[in-house]
């Protein structure tokens, strides 16, 4: 019993209060504000977990990059959203079917650890299994099994995502005629020869 | 349970100390900058308040202090107040992890280079919901803008701190200071082994911060104030003081990665008598004079430019020289046995 039990009620609580707010809020902006916090709540989980790495990952990846993409399309987009909440009921019963699949996998999952770990009944039983076998930092832990066990998952996720990423500028890439580019080297190459031409221009008779 | 309790006062009252000298360093730091910049325009610069302007930045913050908050009726009350306090609280919460000098961190904790990268990166929302907040075309403009210059820049400040990561072998800031104490003095410090890479940062870092040249985002001659055009007396102090904070970061940042952090360049007796930390604070104001004479005597770049130079040039150099320093680091077994 220590502060850390204090945090992570205070973090979970917050987690989820974020979360429900994300579904309930009236402005889109708001929403993506509320997921917002929820990401910076889940990080604090994983810093109770002391797996500080996936923490500031989870910072740097979604909350720094993902969410302010999707803050920029919800402020652009001119979403009217008590258009959208009228079909709410109907999407209701296949969006609780989800969301009573993904709890019962959860429990089953957190089940298991628990029960693996021997400590039985307290939410950090997670924390005190990762700390036994903590001698090596986190980053050196997930590094070693990353890029050497799971190195062509890896590198298979990574080309998933290049394809993604080459797939969305091919889609949004293209060049209309007539448009005037800036062609940078050919601006750097040019010299005061090239550029400049003197003539001699004859008196009443111009070029 | 006591024991968790003292540490907990214990922090909370050296993050307060760090927190009121950090503070009135900036208020200098501020004024430093606009001395520098008079002096390259032959100007005085703020020299009425106190000897020298030396309290200028104060007077200027009892002036905003006292000033009416003006809040547009069409704003969105909540949100147009939450973006001043979330950059300048994110501002210094980076200050936790960085180390004045051997053991002198608020949290000297494993992942630190990436907590300050993570902080900083979350840097962008206040200017995102400052300019959504403000209810307006034009600070919504300008945040669009300064949003994507800010994570344009943050992709090759990623890159260069990997090479970094790679070379000093751990995540910690003093692990990275203490891998840069090599008997070679400031020769050893990364700026010359990885010199294109801290070319880039600075330059990056400029972006990352919106100092000038890059500053388009409040660009006074053509924006007027960009995003925070809305904002008046503390809110936007409180902008202003986040900006500065930040750029503070960034010189420490620079100080601790490429700049050797606590040690002393040259490392013989006498000058190794000199507490480290009066070297860190002299070394982030070098890195500061720069930031300031770059302000000084650098045209504001276009904003097409700005992202050509972002993506076009900066993310592949980096990019490639992450390739070559784990090369090189390899091939000659330098590389590091990380902990």
């Amino acid at each position: 019993m220590d502060f850390s039990f204090a945090f992570f009620y205070l973090f979970a609580a917050v987690l989820l209060g974020s979360a429900f707010m994300v579904v309930a809020a009236r402005n889109p902006v708001h929403a993506v504000l509320f997921l917002i916090l929820a990401f910076v709540n889940a990080a604090a989980l994983f810093l109770l977990l002391s797996a500080e790495f996936l923490a500031m990952i989870l910072i740097v990846v979604y909350v720094g990059a993902v969410a302010v993409l999707f803050l920029f399309v919800v402020m652009m987009l001119d979403v009217d959203f008590a258009e959208l909440k009228q079909g709410f009921l109907q999407y209701l019963p296949i969006g609780a079917l989800i969301g009573v699949l993904f709890l019962i996998e959860l429990i089953a999952v957190a089940s298991i650890i628990v029960t693996k770990g021997k400590i039985a009944g307290t939410p950090l039983a997670v924390n005190a299994v990762a700390q036994g076998a903590r001698n090596i930092s986190n980053v050196k832990a997930i590094g070693d099994v990353l890029y050497t066990t799971y190195v062509y998952y890896f590198e298979g996720a990574g080309l998933i995502l290049l394809v993604a990423m080459i797939g969305a500028i091919v889609l949004t890439l293209h060049r209309r005629e007539g448009v005037k580019r800036q062609n940078i080297s050919a601006q750097n190459a040019r010299t005061k020869l090239a550029a400049v031409e003197l003539r001699k221009v004859p008196f009443r008779q111009g070029v | 349970m006591s024991d968790m309790l003292l540490a907990l006062i214990l922090t909370a009252i050296k993050s307060i100390a760090l927190l009121v000298v950090l503070l009135i360093c900036v208020a200098f730091i501020l004024l430093a900058d606009r001395k520098i910049w008079a002096a390259v325009q032959l100007r005085r610069g703020p020299n009425v308040v106190g000897p020298f302007g030396l309290l200028q930045s104060f007077a200027d913050l009892l002036k905003f202090v006292f000033k009416e908050p003006i809040i547009p009726s069409g704003a969105s009350k909540g949100i147009f107040l939450l973006a001043p306090l979330v950059t300048c609280i994110l501002a210094l919460a980076a200050w936790a992890v960085i180390p004045l000098q051997a053991g002198w961190a608020i949290a000297n904790i494993n992942v630190g280079v990436l907590y300050i990268f993570a902080i900083s990166s979350l840097g962008v929302y206040g200017v995102i919901m400052a300019g959504w907040a403000s209810n307006s075309k034009y600070p919504f403009l300008a945040a669009l803008r300064c949003a994507a210059q800010m994570v344009s820049y943050e992709v090759s400040i990623g890159f260069v701190i990997i090479t970094v990561l790679m070379c000093a072998g751990s995540l910690n800031l003093t692990a990275i200071v203490e891998a840069q104490n090599t008997r070679f003095g400031f020769l050893g410090w990364y700026w010359l082994p990885l010199l294109p890479m801290f070319v880039v940062f600075f330059v990056s870092a400029l972006a990352e911060t919106n100092r000038p040249p890059f500053d388009l985002m409040e660009a006074e001659s053509e924006l007027v104030a960009g995003f925070m055009v809305e904002y008046s007396s503390t809110p936007y102090m409180m902008f202003m003081l986040g900006e500065y904070v930040a750029v503070v970061t960034m010189c420490a940042l620079t100080t601790i990665m490429f700049l050797g952090g606590w040690l002393s360049p040259i490392p013989f007796v006498p000058f190794t008598w000199i507490p480290g930390a009066l070297w860190f604070v002299l070394k982030v104001c070098l890195v500061f004079f720069m930031f300031a004479m770059v302000k000084a005597m650098v045209p504001r770049y276009r904003y097409d430019q700005l992202m050509r130079l972002g993506w076009k040039v900066f993310l592949p150099i980096s990019l490639a020289m992450v390739v070559i320093v784990a090369a090189v680091l390899q091939i000659f077994g330098w590389a590091p046995v990380g902990s």
